[in-house]
């Protein structure tokens, strides 16, 4: 099996798909390319960006950092997938009324990975806000509207639990 | 959802029944972005699309011997191997001078490298393949030889005469200078007390905006047309200059902007690969897509402020500023970039420095020099930042000098908020400022006693803190006579088409553009206030030449303040237009009548005549009811450019408070304050989150960024793990204020503000850092980024002979 | 940039794994999140890859009484769940929060930064002061080499290119046992401009077998041996000073030498503090 080509199956945002794909493909440029799943973004390649993280098997993940071809049998989430099911609404929905973002671009990454930091419940502190979001890049907002939103998600979901 | 909102509406006499103009109204694209819905270039496909890649040069300066293609020609999914010699054939040369920038000069610059590759990271070949793996694949194949030519990297001695002279036909180095005597500048040094002099360093850095260049260009063969898909600020001005270059006519051209991924200023130049890309659809006959990789952003999307400011200042006992001298020397790569020109960085920082202030004397030399680096150019608040924070840290080691509180010392040399209209140091017009009233503010805002209390009881027990200002000047709203009058196709002028739809909702075409800003949402919010429907009856529509009024597009703040402006105008025209059908149809006179909320109503009373559907239904397809004569026009276009002033100049002050650890020379950021007067503001939450965001911006100057390159020239940081930006952990909570001092230019009276956060937090932070180490008895730090081991070499940790 | 082309397989066994480095130019595969970005930027160009991600039971943390035993495929965000690796290896739970971000540490694993063995690295430097064993797989059969011997030079260990590294053993934290971590990095997350890992046991005011690891001063993890001597004896200005003697960090883009060797006695004298106080 030591080929270049390989068939994987994948179940993406609860689809099950069957491609080919070449080993050296990266998971962000199989979504993009093989699925036309565009709203994952590419900004690196190297890991460090965060525009192209998505969840594999539940965790977040960068996507310029595993190969299309090891997501054989796996479950990955984009945010088309989280944004069609619901399950960010609120997120989505603080994001826009506290503008916290302006070019879009990063805030895919940014909204599943501080949707990974509200799983996890409880109210966590700015300070734990902006070392969780520390690895996702924004050159337009500044940072501080996006940790406004998420702190206000954090604090209503958690008014919610009681 | 509990947001709070720190942005409260700022209500001005443009406050029309049901007028957004003032409020927080969220925009109307966020919802898409933040369901993966959007349409960047990147994202983009077409039928038969190709893909290029470039090879590009290793060295700094080379002579290209030959360029072997064969291998690479074979390679799998190629579908050409293109040299510069091949491209110039579809494609003419450019030259980035203006006129009106006296003396500027450069070399003719190839969408491909043909004889030299004068930068590392020049373009010497174009590789096209079904994919851009393919594609790069078949790169590493090409071979190019190449004769290694010395390199001019240091400014400092490109103008010797040792030195090499890159475009040899230039006759030497310099690509431009500016000499300006404002004043008596040595009556002014005789006359102080105390003359201060120092050298400003400020760190080359880039734009790095989240998505990289992208174009996809489509020659399409049968049409005879061009369609350019382009992450750009100005499609107007690239449709000119593709049209240009490849001999067609500008109607054979479309350019098509959706969203864009960041610009900052770094999407809106003429680049040798985005040019290349357009005329390789051209040459071949199909649509061709470029997306530059992070590697080759830092290699070829513009870098700026890679300045040596040598700077004076006098100043008498009692705080009086009275005299400034700057000798500005910078570095801008080997060409000047097209067609916005390479000198206008050092031309702002002869035309801002000093700017706040009231005193007269004033002597500037500024000097671009070519070298072979990466072409620098105009980058979010051009120039400002170095302006600034020259300016604020000769103000702050004056006031340092004499023993004066730093504000107190502003509070004597403002230019007073009365004395409008008035002049900076250079000749540059004010028409109406509010420095004090802002450092008022600012003062309130931030609790300055309680800040300065706190800092020296912390000091007591070892922990020094810092507090530092910026107070500046930002140009916005340009006029033809930034760019139009030195022979440049960008437009100054901008338009805004309305039309009343068939259901009596509003479409609004607009030349400014969107990319992330919120001009779609301020463009909406003048729209449906001038005309009189709900904000979601709105649509507007940027981004594409065929569609949309010719304008210049988005940078230099001018889409509220110009755009918006003809948004105002536009529907103030409309609303005129559509109450003359609803007079005719309603047997009344149209001064009676206005409209509101979506209805035309009686304008005493405001009872509800007639609903704009109603109306449009009648006019479009009940004509034959109207009076004999009467044609519905439901379409109105008005056009804005700033005629008053060349720049709608505004001010602001910024204030930073840090932290420096004397140890390890690292420094937490506290708080930042700004106080910004943009004049009225359209949408009070776009404001805020422009100046946090440019604040931000301004931090990484000060702190992180820094375009690192050896002697050779060449680049050692150019990826993101090695090339510092601003991430969330480290930035502080930033409070915005306002102050309002509108524009009487237009009826509007917004200025803009997406430079200021930008131009004034750099000086605030060194500042700060300074003010935090004073005590200590640290050399003053001038150069940036600030890093752990230049503070540590200012506290004398460790030797100044050490590199940092 | 893309990668290159290569071919890949999928081990699923330990055993398969090393039959399939036999062929040319094969790399290992584990979290990837060095390697991958390598790949990208075409930095590194192997024929193969050989992904070990499948093979079962590399992924466990198994205490015994002198030891905790860490597979390969523990990914450090696991690892900082774990309460067997707070308790037994807290050396180890003080590292991991410095370790990249959340996307990068819910899949890069503690087996692959040692084999990367990148000198910035946390974990390598762990490894030398905790005296940590690595259990290594080759076509020869298994082996375990100590952590001081592991790092050979820049991006260079002990492992062949056949060998894969199974396993951390790492000596169980007692009563007496006190460790410190502190590193500069100019960003959260960033790799360090200069760092340093202790571990010491405490005998009253003496520290018996202390081992200082820095990281980020040189092409391994470098003991700082003289700077030891000095602290053991409770001087740490000695320590300080006896630092001049142990580093030499060349100049890169973050910080020069000089720099990176004056944090280093700022980091020594932080360090020394968390040693003093308490094991908790």
């Amino acid at each position: 099996m030591s080929e270049r080509f390989h068939e994987v199956a994948v179940t993406v945002n609860g689809e099950d798909v069957r491609e080919r794909v070449d080993a050296r493909k990266t998971l962000v440029d199989f979504l993009r390319e093989e699925l036309a799943l565009t709203g994952s973004h590419v900004g690196c390649e190297q890991g460090v960006c965060g525009a192209c993280s998505v969840r594999v098997d539940g965790v977040v993940v960068r996507g310029c950092l595993m190969l299309a071809v090891q997501c054989d049998g796996a479950r990955v989430d984009t945010i088309e997938g989280v944004a069609d099911s619901g399950e960010i609404a609120d997120l989505q929905q603080a994001f826009i009324a506290r503008n916290a973002l302006q070019c879009g671009y990063c805030t895919p990454g940014m909204l599943l990975t501080a949707q990974e930091l509200l799983a996890r419940g409880g109210v966590p502190s700015r300070k734990q806000i902006r070392a969780h979001l520390s690895g996702n890049y924004c050159r337009c907002t500044g940072y501080q509207a996006i940790v406004d939103a998420v702190e206000a998600v954090a604090k209503t979901r958690a008014e919610a639990k009681r | 959802m509990r947001i709070t909102d720190d942005s409260p509406p700022i209500v001005s006499a443009l406050d029309r029944p049901n007028s957004y103009i003032g409020r927080s109204v969220p925009r109307p694209n966020l919802a898409r972005l933040t369901q993966g819905r959007a349409q960047f270039v990147s994202d983009l496909t077409l039928p038969r699309m190709a893909h290029v890649a470039f090879v590009r040069s290793p060295h700094a300066h080379a002579r290209i011997v030959a360029i072997a293609t064969a291998a690479a020609a074979k390679a799998p999914g190629v579908v050409a191997v293109v040299t510069g010699a091949k491209l110039a054939k579809v494609i003419t040369p450019w030259v980035g001078v203006l006129t009106h920038l006296k003396g500027i000069k450069s070399a003719p610059q190839y969408a491909i490298a043909i004889e030299r590759a004068c930068w590392q990271g020049e373009a010497v070949c174009a590789v096209v393949a079904r994919s851009r793996a393919e594609a790069e694949d078949a790169c590493e194949l090409v071979e190019v030889s190449y004769e290694a030519l010395p390199a001019v990297a240091d400014p400092e001695t490109a103008l010797e005469s040792g030195t090499p002279v890159i475009h040899p036909e230039l006759g030497d180095n310099l690509t431009f200078e500016r000499v300006h005597v404002g004043g008596d500048p040595d009556k002014g040094f005789r006359d102080a007390d105390a003359v201060i002099e120092t050298t400003f360093h400020f760190g080359r850095h880039t734009g790095v905006t989240n998505e990289p260049r992208a174009i996809l260009a489509d020659w399409n063969e049968g049409e005879g047309r061009l369609t350019v898909y382009q992450g750009t600020q100005a499609p107007h001005m690239m449709q000119n200059l593709f049209a240009k270059h490849l001999a067609l006519e500008e109607h054979q051209v479309r350019v098509l902007t959706k969203d864009v991924g960041g610009s900052f200023g770094i999407k809106v130049h003429t680049y040798a690969d985005e040019m290349a890309t357009v005329a390789l659809s051209k040459l071949l006959k199909r649509p061709i897509k470029f997306v530059a990789d992070r590697i080759e952003s830092f290699v070829t999307d513009i870098h700026a402020r890679d300045h040596r400011v040598k700077a004076k200042i006098g100043v008498k006992n009692d705080g009086t500023i009275t005299a400034w001298e700057i000798d500005d020397l910078t570095g801008i790569g080997p060409y000047s970039v097209y067609p916005r020109t390479s000198g206008i960085e050092a031309n702002q920082i002869v035309n801002l420095t000093g700017g706040p202030y009231t005193c007269p004397n004033y002597r500037a030399r500024a000097r671009v020099v070519f070298q072979n680096k990466n072409v620098m150019c105009q980058y979010r608040a051009v120039g400002h930042p170095i302006a600034t924070a020259v300016t604020e840290g000769l103000v702050e080691l004056a006031a340092a000098k004499i023993g004066m509180d730093p504000l107190e010392m502003r509070r004597r040399n403002l230019i007073p908020d009365d004395a409008y209209p008035s002049s900076g140091p250079s000749g540059i017009k004010f028409e109406a400022l509010s420095h004090h009233e802002s450092l008022a503010h600012l003062d309130a805002m931030m609790d300055y006693a309680g800040l300065r209390a706190e800092q020296k009881r912390l000091r007591a027990q070892g922990i020094y803190r810092g507090i530092g200002f910026a107070s500046f000047i930002e140009v916005t709203n340009p006029s033809a006579a930034f760019y139009g009058i030195g022979g440049a196709k960008i437009s100054a002028q901008d338009g805004v088409t309305m039309r009343l739809d068939a259901q009596g909702a509003l479409i609004c075409h607009t030349g400014v553009t969107e990319q992330g800003q919120g001009a779609e949402a301020v463009i909406a919010q003048v729209a449906a206030s001038s005309f009189g429907v709900p904000i979601e009856r709105v649509r507007v529509i940027t981004g594409d030449t065929d569609s949309t009024p010719y304008g210049g597009g988005t940078w230099a703040s001018r889409a509220a303040g110009i755009g918006g402006e003809a948004a105002w105008q536009a529907g103030k025209a409309l609303r005129a237009n559509v109450l003359a059908c609803a007079a005719s149809i309603l047997q009344a006179k149209p001064e009676h009548l206005d409209i509101r909320d979506g209805a035309v109503v009686d304008r005493d009373g405001g009872n509800e005549r007639l609903p704009l559907h109603e109306l449009a239904r009648i006019a479009y397809f009940r004509p034959d009811t109207l009076p004999p004569g009467f044609q519905a026009e439901l379409v109105a276009t008005r056009h804005y450019v700033p005629r008053a002033w060349p720049f709608a100049f505004t001010n602001g002050v910024q204030a930073s408070y840090v932290e420096v650890d004397r140890d390890s020379g690292f420094v937490k950021l506290l708080r930042h304050w700004c106080v910004e007067d943009c004049g009225t503001v359209i949408n009070p939450q776009l404001v805020d989150e422009q100046i946090r965001g440019g604040v931000v911006q301004g931090i990484g100057a000060a702190l992180f960024e820094h375009c690192i390159y050896d002697a050779r020239g060449q680049l050692l940081n150019g990826n993101m793990a090695d090339y510092l930006v601003p991430m969330a952990a480290e930035m502080p909570d930033i409070e915005v204020g306002h102050v309002v001092t509108p524009t009487a230019d237009s009826e509007l009276g917004a200025k803009g503000a997406g430079e200021a956060g930008t131009a004034g937090a750099p000086g605030a932070v060194m500042n700060a850092i300074n003010d935090a180490l004073r005590p200590l008895g640290a050399k003053p730090l001038t150069a940036m980024p600030f890093t752990p081991g230049r503070i540590l070499q200012a506290l004398g940790r460790i030797s100044e002979s050490t590199p940092t | 940039m893309k990668p290159a082309p290569f071919a890949y397989a999928k081990a699923r066994s330990v055993a398969a794994a090393i039959e399939l480095l036999a062929s040319n130019d094969a790399r290992l595969l584990a979290g990837g999140q060095s390697l991958i970005a390598t790949l990208n930027m075409r930095l590194s160009q192997p024929a193969l890859l050989v992904d070990i991600n499948g093979i079962a039971g590399l992924d466990r943390i198994a205490l015994t009484n002198a030891h905790i035993e860490i597979g390969t495929l523990v990914r450090y965000a696991q690892a900082e769940r774990s309460p067997e690796i707070a308790r037994a290896a807290p050396l180890i739970a003080l590292a991991l929060p410095h370790i990249g971000h959340t996307a990068i540490r819910n899949r890069g694993t503690l087996g692959g930064s040692l084999a990367f063995a990148d000198p910035a690295a946390e974990l390598p430097a762990c490894m030398i002061a905790l005296g940590a064993e690595i259990e290594i797989v080759g076509p020869q059969g298994q082996r375990a080499v100590k952590a001081d011997e592991f790092f050979k030079d820049l991006f260079e260990t002990a492992l062949t290119a056949r060998d894969v590294l199974t396993a951390i053993r790492v000596p169980v934290a007692s009563g007496a046992t006190r460790v410190g971590f502190a590193e500069f990095a100019r960003r959260h997350g960033d790799y360090a401009m200069v760092g340093l890992a202790a571990c010491a046991q405490a005998d009253g005011t003496r520290l018996n077998d202390l081992r200082l690891a820095y990281f980020g001063v040189g092409a391994t993890p470098v003991r700082a041996r003289k700077a030891e001597a000095a602290l053991a004896e409770g001087d740490v200005e000695a320590g300080v000073s006896a630092l001049a003697g142990d580093l030499d960090p060349p100049d890169d883009v973050q910080a020069s030498g000089a720099v990176k060797t004056h944090l280093a006695g700022v980091l020594l004298r932080r360090v020394a503090r968390q040693l003093g106080r308490a094991a908790s």
